[in-house]
């Protein structure tokens, strides 16, 4: 589904990324953990398409596309979709209208036509109801005055509204207490499926506990070192990471 | 010679020309008012950037331009309708200044509602129009109103009887054609909103594509104890107009005066609001929007008079500047003295679309009282990239994030507009088209009911 080969990034004239090779298959669930500053952040942030990252060598195909050749909204339409670690808040846009708005972009790239209102308010309200939250959320700004909590929850609704052949999850339980990772846990579960696949970056094994991964990758300095399966994570908790860089210098 | 001198006398001459045609004399008091107007016009020349008022605003569009003056109505009924408001209301039309009955619709007015074209008025009696006519907006206002003075010939006067809650709009369209030679007209609108009365009126200017005409409109509304008025300027005007116009209120006692001054056409335009809130209870309410792209001009300036203790005034202007447009925003409250526990509000915010774009933004407050609340601000920003990513990464194209932040922006003021087809226009404009109307009214109620009766209403 995913493939990332030999993919090297800059920000600011600086090597983030130095040779990170991936393969998500549909049906898995991807864990990237390592520690700060290993550029985990970076590889969502360029599958998604932001501004400042410049890709120097290597790939990123999606289903057999050139992702890097695709614009931003067309990666969204593809069914890439990326769950930020910081929600950005949209004064004036209803969270009603984002999510008719990007439902029906998605329809049209299919080339399907603009869900009827009472199909989607029944799709909404639905997925309201699995992430908890109440329906006033429909009428309020997207994230705006929300608690750090809130917006987490708004993210993954959005992935629930949109189903995305791949979710890209970036530090999603971060600022969450136990009862909100639950919630948006649960939500992730519920997307996993034999067409799907999630991709975690996740600075905490404790996420890994609810969101149950078939492969955990190490990130360090710009280049998966080591991967395993989920007792890979539980080591790493124990551990830290100092062993994996001491392994992969070896 | 000056300008201002050239100007005046290659008009005399024109209306001359025209009157001789007509041959009919005016009463006198309107003799003697134009030559008021017209001497205060000459003594004050046009307007320059010297002048506090007009600093960043240059006429030379208007006074170095040879208007002609329209001779005939002639309008094709399409076209109007094609351009027009959609909605159903009571319609007095003007093509270039002059009445066109053919495009008016002034049949079965609801009881209480008079409306009239001011030659008509003047007609059928004079003396009934002279009393209000200018009371309100001097001669001394502005070169613009003294011109007006010294050469209004048409307009609207519209009566609202005491009590009468109008529930259909008055729609005062004024039409611009592309002519061979551009033209002026000098329009004049008077309303007069009797006590606890309540409606509606909009002024929509709009036009032919490739007008370049000239307005120069003046407007006196009278609320008596209270009236109600929702008053639109929604202007439209081709890319080509020059547009001016001053619109005076003279408020009683508890009456509530609320104005949507929208302008997203013409090339230079101009506009002057000043509520007088002369009695206690009176209430004024400014909302403006003004979206300027290319080279277009766009200067208001708002006045708020509080003339009596516990009035109230609340103003909000935003406005979206693209290209190499300009906008002027200036909105000044004055608190008289003695004029105690009043409530003054005023915003306004911009929104630069390019980096060639330019707002220059003054709110003011004078205040004499001391027992008063008063709050005022502007502010000026761009368009949040991180929002328009945002969008995208969950496939909103391009085009559709930015006009969606853009009318965002405009939201505060959108929301309190009454008139759907008006947010439409302005939607339209603004954002271009989106995939479905931004305003969701509808799927917000349905959204805090339950089943599928609600839902379907959604859909209707």
């Amino acid at each position: 589904m995913l493939e990332v080969k030999d993919l090297h990034v800059t920000v600011e004239g600086k090597e983030i990324l130095k040779g990170l090779s991936l393969t998500v298959n549909a049906g898995e669930v991807h864990a990237i953990m390592g520690p700060n500053g290993a550029g985990k952040s970076t590889l969502s942030a360029v599958i998604a398409g932001k501004d400042g990252y410049e890709v120097t060598a290597g790939s990123i195909t999606f289903e057999g596309r050139d992702v890097l050749e695709m614009e931003i909204e067309e990666r969204a339409q593809a069914g890439l979709l990326l769950g930020f670690q910081y929600p950005v808040e949209i004064p004036g846009v209803k969270n009603v209208y984002l999510l008719k708005a990007a439902l029906n972009a998605q329809r049209k790239a299919r080339g399907e036509g603009e869900i009827p209102a009472p199909e989607f308010m029944k799709l909404v309200k639905e997925k309201l109801g699995f992430m908890r939250m109440d329906a006033s959320f429909l009428q309020r700004a997207v994230n705006e005055g929300f608690s750090g909590g809130e917006k987490k929850r708004n993210e993954i609704l959005q992935m629930l509204v949109l189903e995305p052949r791949l979710a890209m999850l970036d530090e999603i339980d971060s600022g969450l207490d136990i009862d909100a990772m639950k919630i948006v846990a649960d939500g992730v579960n519920s997307l996993r499926s034999e067409e799907r696949a999630v991709l975690m970056v996740t600075h905490y094994q404790r996420l890994l506990d609810y969101i149950v991964p078939d492969r955990v990758h190490v990130l360090v300095d710009g280049r998966i070192a080591k991967s395993g399966d989920k007792s890979l994570a539980l080591e790493l908790e124990s551990r830290g990471y100092e062993w994996v860089l001491e392994e992969s210098a070896a | 010679m000056s300008a201002a001198q050239a100007f005046l006398d290659r008009l005399e001459e024109r209306v001359a020309d025209r009157r001789n045609v007509s041959g009919e004399a005016e009463p006198s008091w309107i003799a003697a008012r134009r030559q008021a107007g017209a001497a205060r016009f000459e003594a004050l020349g046009f307007p320059t950037r010297r002048d506090e008022a007009w600093k960043y605003t240059d006429v030379r569009r208007i006074s170095e331009g040879d208007f002609g003056l329209a001779t005939n109505a002639d309008f094709s009924r399409s076209t109007a309708a094609a351009l027009g408001l959609p909605i159903d209301a009571i319609r007095l039309s003007f093509v270039d200044g002059l009445f066109s009955a053919e495009l008016s619709d002034l049949a079965d007015l609801p009881a209480g509602v008079t409306i009239e074209p001011l030659s008509q008025a003047l007609q059928a009696n004079h003396e009934a129009v002279g009393g209000s006519l200018g009371r309100l907006t001097g001669v001394d206002f502005s070169p613009f109103a003294a011109l007006n003075t010294a050469f209004a010939e048409e307009g609207a006067v519209v009566r609202i009887a005491p009590g009468a809650v109008v529930d259909t709009p008055i729609v005062i369209q004024f039409l611009s054609r592309a002519n061979a030679q551009p033209v002026m007209s000098h329009p004049r609108v008077l309303i007069e909103a009797g006590a606890r009365s309540q409606a509606t009126v909009v002024e929509h200017y709009v036009g032919e594509e490739k007008a370049a005409n000239f307005t120069n409109v003046v407007g006196e509304v009278l609320l008596e104890r209270g009236a109600i008025l929702e008053h639109y300027i929604l202007q439209e005007a081709p890319l080509g107009d020059s547009h001016v116009a001053s619109l005076h209120i003279d408020q009683g006692r508890d009456s509530r005066f609320t104005s949507f001054n929208i302008n997203l056409g013409g090339a230079l335009v101009r506009n002057d609001l000043v509520a007088d809130l002369n009695a206690e209870g009176a209430e004024a309410n400014y909302y403006g929007l003004f979206f300027a792209q290319g080279r277009q001009h766009v200067d208001n300036h708002t006045l708020v008079n509080h003339n009596a203790p516990h009035t109230f005034s609340n103003e909000n202007y935003k406005g979206i500047l693209g290209d190499r447009a300009r906008g002027v925003f200036n909105g000044k409250v004055i608190v008289k003295r003695d004029s105690q526990k009043i409530e003054a509000h005023q915003s306004n915010a911009n929104l630069l679309l390019s980096d060639r774009a330019e707002i220059d933004t003054k709110p003011e407050l004078e205040i004499y009282a001391d027992d008063v609340k008063c709050s005022h601000g502007a502010t000026t920003g761009q368009l949040d990239e991180d929002a328009v990513f945002a969008l995208r990464t969950r496939g909103i194209d391009e085009q559709t994030a930015r006009g969606l932040l853009t009318l965002a922006f405009a939201g505060e003021v959108m929301e309190q507009v009454t008139l759907d087809t008006v947010a439409e226009r302005v939607e339209r404009t603004v954002a271009g088209k989106l995939p479905e109307r931004f305003n969701l009214s509808d799927l917000v109620e349905v959204s805090s009911e339950s089943g599928a009766d609600s839902a379907a209403r959604s859909s209707s």
